[in-house]
């Protein structure tokens, strides 16, 4: 059952130093709030999880919460690059960062594996690709029926799985539409779960094509907007411009950390950022 | 990364090298066609195909947004404009499994930061894959996209740094060591059937796979062309000249850039 708390204490609670964490989302509802919670609780040694690594992950990074990042593709999408991620991998700032990269046909059937309660999922793909030699969750199998050559990837089992939704209805029932992506398989693949939500309401927008039972959600938080610079369909818009922004607030280290600082460290919580946001936007205007 | 190579294409008065690269490639796309789009270059190119010539044209989004028509091109592959006009919108695994693994994809539209003489594609790294002088954003949906897909388009900006002889990764096969050797490797899809760069239009040869130019983009010296790749480029016989952008396709094109009303 779906304990309905704060991020804070949600993650206080749920995820460990060491944990092998996903905050998924597929450009849409992707929990910035959450990540901003994970580094201002200080949390270290993260083994990360998404497909597609964006900003709220360049964040972490560049904090210094992770020592390995699963993934199969990392980029500010429509802008750039990862000026954090970047920096991570080619130069070992703040610490080395290991990686394990994939496609994203690949991940998905890793995670849809693992939701599904098997130790591989299988896929036409990575042949002749140089993916093989640097991952070692990749494997050639013969099909037994048709003597066919596939490719085998390991399950994504991961402790903590992460993500943001629209709605959660007054029994705990967690409810998202619009570009829902791989968010119900990191849920099932994980041991834990946590969702921040837009709204609580009396029942679910009848919208929500993807419906997660009070049951197999750990903990639901409240967050409105708490997807910024993402999106949550029906709630908020893309803030596309942030996106193009923070390839400049991310180009070098100390302007990276003296915003990570006032943005989230020394605030209390992702409103409090969010204001500060606003305000900020207000006055360059 | 080229913006030199940009500089010295002879475009026609008042025409970015860019923008003659996008008509050419929005070409390429037959009208009815699905299409399974990579974000930026493509992006672009596809969805003036679809307000030009290919009004049917299928645009499929890895975000899972299937028949999608936006009327701006999306920033990323995940806009809200891309599911809100949408004939569906699929979870991430099954866009993949259902849609391109199955054979449901005609073409497959994709950019990328280097390609060898085979149609090979990195996106991954530039350098050893341990110590990279630069590292890209990876393989996202392309292996699969290019192994599956029924044909290949791929988009991309022409020089000596990413026409290279060798790739320091390959992220996605074309036709791997050339001849059959991408079908001996149990690729369904045909593999990329045309290359569309800034300064022309590159093709597999018959027979041997290797890519060769066959037309040059108005005002652009095939020598050029020669000596913006990193591999002895061979000139096809009956080299043609693209046709020009259109005052209609440039109406469009700088519509969809925000350029004009």
């Amino acid at each position: 059952m779906a304990e309905l708390t704060t991020l804070a204490q949600a993650v206080a609670g749920l995820v460990h130093d060491g944990d092998t964490v996903a905050l998924e989302g597929f450009t849409h509802l992707i929990p910035h709030a959450a990540g901003h919670e994970i580094v201002r609780q200080r949390l270290a040694g993260l083994t990360l999880v998404r497909m597609t690594p964006d900003v709220v992950y360049d964040q972490m990074i560049g904090m210094g919460v992770a020592d390995k990042l699963v993934f199969s593709w990392g980029g500010n999408p429509g802008v750039g690059s990862l000026h954090r991620f970047r920096d991570a991998v080619e130069h070992g700032w703040p610490r080395p960062l290991a990686i394990e990269e994939h496609s994203h046909a690949g991940m998905a059937a890793r995670y849809t594996a693992a939701a599904s309660g098997l130790p591989f999922g299988v896929l036409r793909g990575y042949v002749g690709t140089d993916l093989p030699a640097h991952t070692d969750t990749v494997a050639p199998i013969t099909c037994p029926f048709t003597g066919e050559q596939l490719t085998a990837v390991r399950a994504l089992e991961v402790d903590v799985a992460v993500i943001h939704s629209q709605q959660v209805d007054r029994a705990g029932n967690v409810g998202l539409w619009g570009i829902t992506g791989v968010q119900k398989e990191a849920v099932f693949a994980a041991k834990r779960s946590i969702v921040t939500v837009e709204e609580r309401v009396d029942s679910l927008d009848s919208r929500a094509a993807v419906v997660l039972p009070s049951w197999v959600v750990s903990a639901v938080a409240v967050v409105p907007r708490g997807s910024h610079p993402s999106y949550a369909m029906g709630y908020t818009d893309r803030d596309n411009a942030f996106y193009q922004a923070w390839d400049a607030i991310s180009r070098d280290r100390d302007g990276f950390l003296a915003w990570m600082r006032r943005h989230v460290l020394q605030t209390g919580d992702f409103a409090e950022h969010l204001r500060l946001l606003d305000k900020e936007s207000r006055a360059a205007a | 990364m080229s913006a030199a190579v940009t500089d010295t294409a002879a475009a026609p008065a008042g025409l970015s090298a860019d923008d003659v690269m996008t008509v050419a490639a929005s070409r390429q796309l037959a009208d009815g066609a699905v299409c399974f789009v990579g974000i930026g270059l493509p992006s672009l190119a596809a969805n003036l195909a679809r307000r030009t010539h290919a009004p049917n044209l299928v645009l499929v989004y890895e975000s899972g947004t299937i028949g999608a028509k936006p009327t701006v091109p999306p920033l990323s592959i995940g806009d809200g404009e891309l599911a809100e006009t949408a004939d569906a919108v699929v979870s991430v695994p099954e866009i993949f499994a259902y849609w391109l693994q199955a054979g449901r994809v005609d073409v497959g539209f994709l950019g990328a930061a280097q390609i060898d003489r085979f149609g090979n594609i990195n996106t991954t790294v530039i350098g050893p894959y341990d110590a990279p002088k630069v590292r890209l954003p990876g393989a996202g949906g392309a292996p699969e996209i290019a192994s599956n897909s029924r044909e290949v388009i791929v988009v991309l900006r022409q020089s000596t740094r990413s026409f290279v002889g060798k790739l320091d990764f390959i992220t996605s096969v074309g036709h791997l060591d050339g001849r059959a050797s991408r079908q001996r490797a149990g690729l369904r899809g045909r593999g990329p059937t045309v290359v569309i760069t800034d300064l022309g239009v590159l093709r597999p040869e018959p027979e041997t796979n290797e890519l060769v130019l066959t037309a040059v983009h108005p005002g652009v010296d095939p020598a050029t062309a020669v000596a913006s790749t990193g591999w002895p480029l061979r000139v096809a016989d009956g080299l043609q000249v693209s046709p020009p952008p259109t005052a209609e396709e440039l109406r469009v094109l700088g519509m969809l850039q925000g350029r004009r009303p």
